[in-house]
């Protein structure tokens, strides 16, 4: 009899994990939670997280709540990889992150073969260039942010000659290649070419390199904590020519790690949580409020791209991570369509996304936006 | 010559850092045969001790830095010595080294765990601003850096050298065993060692926190060019330290900026190379014979 009872309570309980394992889709958050890239990975997920509590309190997708199992790449690629594996081993629907472009370029191609749309914080320019229709981009790539920049640096700063300070992996070679390619294109000298390395701490000598330049604009891309000790570094040996760079560089979190420094920066954000628009107002006061400190573009990335999943799948009437993939190419989303959006979006054939972006500057501390630049394709 | 004078200025502030660690390297070693390969992780924590204190217990920074200094002085000076040297050492130099390697990943795991993974902004006491010499922006931040450690510096050899308790503590380095007969209190001195050596890193990381950010890595590369600093210099001499730590900063800054900055790390590690294969005592150490 007590065997039957055993029986009976393991079946119903079988049955009934089945049941909650149906209520739900799998949408793992890959994600840099230590290491250098946690700055990012953190904000991202923060703001993964976010949207999934919002979306969930309202009934999930299609009546599906979302589940959401994190795992950290300590910013290592090769963690990356097993991370998801382990995650695609899970069956998941899509998997959001990671953030850094040399974790994406290697594991983009196991979520590819097991044809799990991915939605990645990465924006090293040749992520999207091979050919892989499950990867969607959630902020521009380089190829689209840095023309923006090299326009204003001949436009806006009149700028004959620059330096370039960049990072050494993937996002950075990727952009430096970029923004080199951008300037040969306007007749803007590179007069000093300078390499560091992920997660260095002194900075003495690249700024006293960057300086004896003597180019009329200094352009840094670095990552964001990278960025920060840049900008103390400089402003320690007096430099006083403008400090131009990209989201990066004009962050929240540069702001809060590099102080006074910081001021005085300027250049191109392709998403900012001090853009002029409500609803990205609104979600920085949602963020801040939840999480007790300001978030920088990877909150926005993660925030919509759990958003943009869920229109997609809302509009396709089921789980088909296929379908999925498919619909998102050309599509664009309305924040009268889908609030969570935030700023009308569109993805191309190749997963990259187009939506006005900003030129901003740091003053007295906050980013001050002081042009909104329009999408690209209008 | 701008250029060159920036330079030198930063490697020394660099090289001031790097020499209060290693002189913590050597002064352990000296009178406990103690090699601390957590010493980075020594040199990240108390930048944490004074982030805790203000943002936990809502205190103003000097207070705090106060609080930090007095927190590394009991964690990485008596609970250090009494938790992991006293009941290891007497096994031998290998198991306490590689007791060491763990306490630091410990040390750097707990704070990444219980504090923050990613870089904390840490104030500085002093002007982030420059003063100009002959074309050049010199940093009174690397300035103030050199400043503090020469006086540390300067106050400690003072200390060993002038001092009662000094001399009883280079006596304990020396010889522990005829500092005993003679009626050293050689267990107080060995103590007194660790408590500098904590008051050493907690200096140096107050110095080097609002350069590099706190942040849980922190000592993976400042312990490592320590202990190099302390090899080159001469492990046995404390002045050997010093010159160890101020070379490295230097040679260190004038490497990344004229001849290649993808290999600066690889720097030091050429210096031990040549140290080793050509001065193995180090370039002020003492030749030491073994017999039996």
């Amino acid at each position: 009899m007590r065997i039957r009872v055993a029986a009976l309570a393991v079946a119903l309980g079988v049955g009934a994990g089945a049941a909650v394992a149906q209520q739900t889709v799998n949408m793992p958050i890959v994600i840099e939670l230590s290491g250098a890239g946690a700055v990012s990975g953190t904000n991202f997920r923060d703001g993964a997280v976010l949207a999934i509590d919002e979306i969930n309190a309202k009934g999930g997708i299609l009546g599906r709540k979302i589940s959401a199992p994190q795992s950290d790449t300590q910013s290592n690629p090769g963690v990356s990889r097993a991370q998801v594996q382990k995650a695609i081993d899970g069956n998941p629907y899509v998997i959001l992150g990671p953030v850094f472009s040399g974790s994406v370029k290697v594991n983009m191609i196991l979520a590819q073969q097991a044809e799990v749309p991915q939605f990645t914080g990465a924006e090293a320019a040749d992520i999207t260039q091979m050919g892989n229709a499950y990867i969607f981009r959630t902020s521009f790539g380089q190829q689209m942010s840095m023309p923006k920049i090299a326009n204003y640096i001949r436009d806006g700063l009149k700028a004959k000659t620059v330096a370039v300070v960049w990072v050494n992996n993937d996002f950075g070679k990727g952009g430096r290649d970029t923004f080199t390619k951008e300037m040969a294109a306007r007749n803007i000298k590179v007069v000093a070419d300078i390499s560091t390395e992920s997660g260095q701490v002194d900075f003495a000598a690249d700024v006293v390199k960057a300086k004896s330049a003597n180019a009329d604009a200094i352009f840094v891309y670095t990552n964001e904590e990278e960025s920060a000790r840049f900008l103390r570094e400089a402003r320690k040996q007096g430099v006083n020519k403008p400090l131009i760079g990209e989201t990066t560089l004009l962050g929240q979190k540069v702001i809060e790690l590099a102080g006074d420094a910081a001021n005085g920066a300027k250049g191109h954000v392709g998403l900012t949580v001090d853009a002029p628009v409500a609803a990205v107002l609104a979600f920085r006061e949602k963020f801040s409020k939840r999480y007790n400190y300001l978030p920088d573009h990877n909150g926005i990335k993660g925030y919509t791209a759990v958003y943009a999943v869920k229109h997609a799948t809302e509009k396709i009437g089921k789980f088909d991570r296929k379908l999925l993939a498919k619909t998102m190419h050309g599509l664009t989303i309305k924040p009268e369509q889908e609030p969570g959006i935030l700023m009308e979006t569109t993805w191309d054939d190749k997963g990259d996304i187009d939506r006005i972006s900003f030129l901003a500057e740091v003053v007295d501390g906050k980013q001050k936006v002081v042009q909104t630049l329009p999408k690209l394709g209008k | 010559m701008a250029d060159i004078l920036q330079l030198l200025v930063a490697g020394l502030a660099t090289g001031g850092i790097y020499a209060l660690v290693a002189i913590g390297f050597v002064l352990l070693w000296q009178t406990s045969q103690t090699i601390n390969f957590a010493q980075g992780e020594f040199v990240m924590l108390p930048a944490f001790f004074v982030l805790a204190a203000m943002k936990f217990g809502g205190l103003s920074f000097p207070i705090a830095m106060l609080v930090g200094l007095v927190a590394a002085l009991v964690v990485l000076g008596l609970v250090f010595k009494r938790l992991v040297v006293d009941p290891i050492i007497r096994h031998g130099v290998l198991p306490l080294v590689i007791s060491t390697i763990a306490l630091g990943i410990f040390l750097k795991e707990g704070v990444k765990e219980f504090y923050a993974a990613d870089a904390q902004p840490f104030p500085a006491a002093w002007a982030t601003t420059h003063l100009s010499f002959g074309g050049a922006a010199v940093s009174v931040q690397n300035l103030v850096i050199i400043a503090v450690a020469v006086v540390a510096v300067a106050g400690l050899q003072y200390f060993l050298a002038r001092t009662r308790t000094g001399r009883r503590m280079q006596a304990t380095a020396q010889n522990p065993a005829l500092a005993r007969i003679l009626g050293i209190p050689v267990e107080r001195m060995i103590l007194y060692t660790f408590l500098i050596n904590a008051a050493l890193v907690a200096l140096a990381s107050f110095l080097v926190s609002p350069i590099y950010l706190a942040k849980f890595t922190n000592g993976e590369t400042l312990g490592m060019v320590a202990f190099i600093a302390a090899i080159v210099g001469g492990f046995n001499q404390v002045r050997g330290a010093i010159v160890g730590g101020l070379l490295l900063g230097v040679v260190d800054n004038f490497v990344a900026a004229y001849l290649s900055a993808q290999y600066r790390a690889a720097i030091p590690l050429f210096l031990l190379i040549a140290v080793i294969l050509f001065r193995p005592q180090g370039l002020l150490g003492r030749a030491e014979e073994r017999t039996v």
